[in-house]
């Protein structure tokens, strides 16, 4: 049976991510969800699902804080191109460096740097929070029915900017463009919540847990 | 472009909805998950529960029901009401809460905004404010359910939580609070303008039309009203078209 594995390393509500991927799985006899912070089971893992809030420091550091895990992560996703799936911080954390308080780096998956956001328009308030919609300029087997104009619900300060435009596959607008997923082969990650996002937040989740590439 | 939030507020007491909500025929009107439930369909941007009996006795009960409320919403979920340390925010967050809303504590120790902050992200820590009018343009904080008056400026210590890391404030007029006069407005603008993190408007509300001048006239991200949605009075639906009508960006697909 299909496995996934939500990765624990003690950052971010892990708890509503968990049902959102076991209600899909559930609804799309993708198997198994759990939840986990030991690096044998994402070495077992058929899918992985890196979720993160905080400060991009303080998550990197707990990561690197369990012993194994970034390595049984890499291991999965850039040797045997197991699907992964990067929520929030969790998607910053495939850029080559996060830029939140000082420089760290990242996993270097999709080149590029997480900044903050600077709306053009001063009135506008940043974190960028709430339902902002969806402006999808790439494909991806994740984004199937997933269309211009869908909402999704954002919280953050940061963005990640790519170095090529074409691994970037959604924006938003809030004052200028605000990267909303990134992605490339067996990789997708997205800014937002897609727990939080209700209908097209659940597709999206219902696309991964599916997804044989 | 990012739409205004339509926040409906339910107060919990030992895990029960206080005063029950009745716009919908729910098998129990009293429990936080139907409603939070029912208002998830109804679409809802967020759901915000606020623990007004808030003891170290009953918290398993707010626990238990972010963990059944996280189950079955997918939706944003701030919680609220007696959190007074980092560890009760790590504890609301496993839960399942997406926020976790500082009040008293903050007012008596802004430092555990930071420490929290500093912890868990600016994201989820929201400050919820009690001011009441003391002369005119000018708001003072009270605590303890607008009974005690601390002497400390709204304003100020809106830009002090802020500095220390909180994500978003979560502004009510006691003036305002309960009677369906509109939102204390001045005050509104006031802290909106004084931070560069959103703004919840909260206390007043009785019409629609109230709604529309938190956001035109009050500056704020987000309104948040209790009654006349747990009543039925108005939909989320009918909420949301007439601020679309008058302008305002919010989600209604």
């Amino acid at each position: 049976m299909s496995l996934t594995v939500v990765v624990d390393y003690e950052s971010g509500n892990l708890h509503s991510a968990e049902k959102a991927f076991q209600r899909m799985a559930a609804e799309t006899g993708a198997g198994e969800v759990i939840i986990s912070g030991r690096p044998e089971d994402v070495a077992r893992a058929d899918r992985i699902v890196l979720p993160g809030d905080g400060a991009y420091p303080a998550c990197k550091a707990a990561l690197e804080g369990h012993s194994g895990l970034q390595e049984a992560i890499e291991e999965a996703v850039q040797v045997r191109g197991r699907p992964f799936m990067g929520i929030c911080i969790g998607m910053q954390m495939m850029a080559s460096v996060g830029r939140e308080y000082r420089d760290t780096p990242g996993f270097d998956w999709i080149a590029g740097e997480v900044v903050p956001i600077v709306p053009d328009d001063p009135a506008l308030k940043v974190p960028h929070m709430g339902w902002n919609d969806l402006i999808v300029t790439g494909s991806h087997p994740v984004l199937e029915g997933i269309e211009t104009g869908d909402h999704a619900y954002f919280v953050h300060s940061y963005q990640v900017v790519v170095r090529d435009p074409a691994e970037r596959l959604a924006y938003a607008e809030y004052g200028g463009e605000v990267t909303a997923i990134i992605g490339r082969d067996t990789m997708i990650g997205t800014q937002f919540h897609p727990e939080k996002s209700q209908h097209a937040g659940l597709r999206m989740i219902a696309n991964f847990l599916t997804w044989a590439p | 472009m990012l739409k205004t939030r339509i926040i409906p507020c339910l107060d919990v007491k030992e895990g029960r909805v206080v005063k029950g909500v009745n716009f919908v025929d729910l098998v129990d009107a009293g429990d936080p998950v139907e409603a939070a439930k029912a208002y998830d369909a109804a679409g809802a941007d967020e759901l915000c529960f606020l623990d007004i009996n808030a003891t170290h006795e009953n918290r398993g009960t707010m626990y238990d029901l972010a963990t059944r409320t996280a189950e079955q919403c997918f939706m944003p979920l701030t919680i609220g009401g007696g959190v007074r340390t980092p560890e009760d925010v790590r504890a609301l967050l496993l839960a399942g809460a997406d926020k976790v809303s500082f009040n008293s504590a903050a007012v008596a120790n802004p430092d555990v905004v930071a420490k929290s902050a500093e912890r868990f992200g600016s994201q989820c820590i929201v400050v919820a404010i009690d001011a009441k009018t003391v002369s005119p343009g000018k708001w003072e904080i009270f605590t303890h359910g607008g009974r005690k008056p601390t002497g400390i400026d709204a304003v100020e210590f809106a830009r002090t939580v802020v500095a220390k890391g909180a994500g978003e404030i979560l502004l009510t007029s006691m003036d305002r609070d309960g009677t369906r006069a509109g939102f204390n407005l001045p005050l509104t603008r006031a802290i909106s303008d004084a931070v560069h993190v959103p703004v919840i408007a909260s206390g007043g509300v009785g019409t629609l039309d109230h709604l529309v001048e938190g956001v035109t006239e009050g500056g704020a991200s987000a309104v948040l009203a209790a009654s006349i949605f747990h009543f039925g009075d108005f939909t989320i639906r009918e909420a949301k078209e007439h601020m679309a009508a008058a302008g305002i960006p919010v989600r209604l697909n």
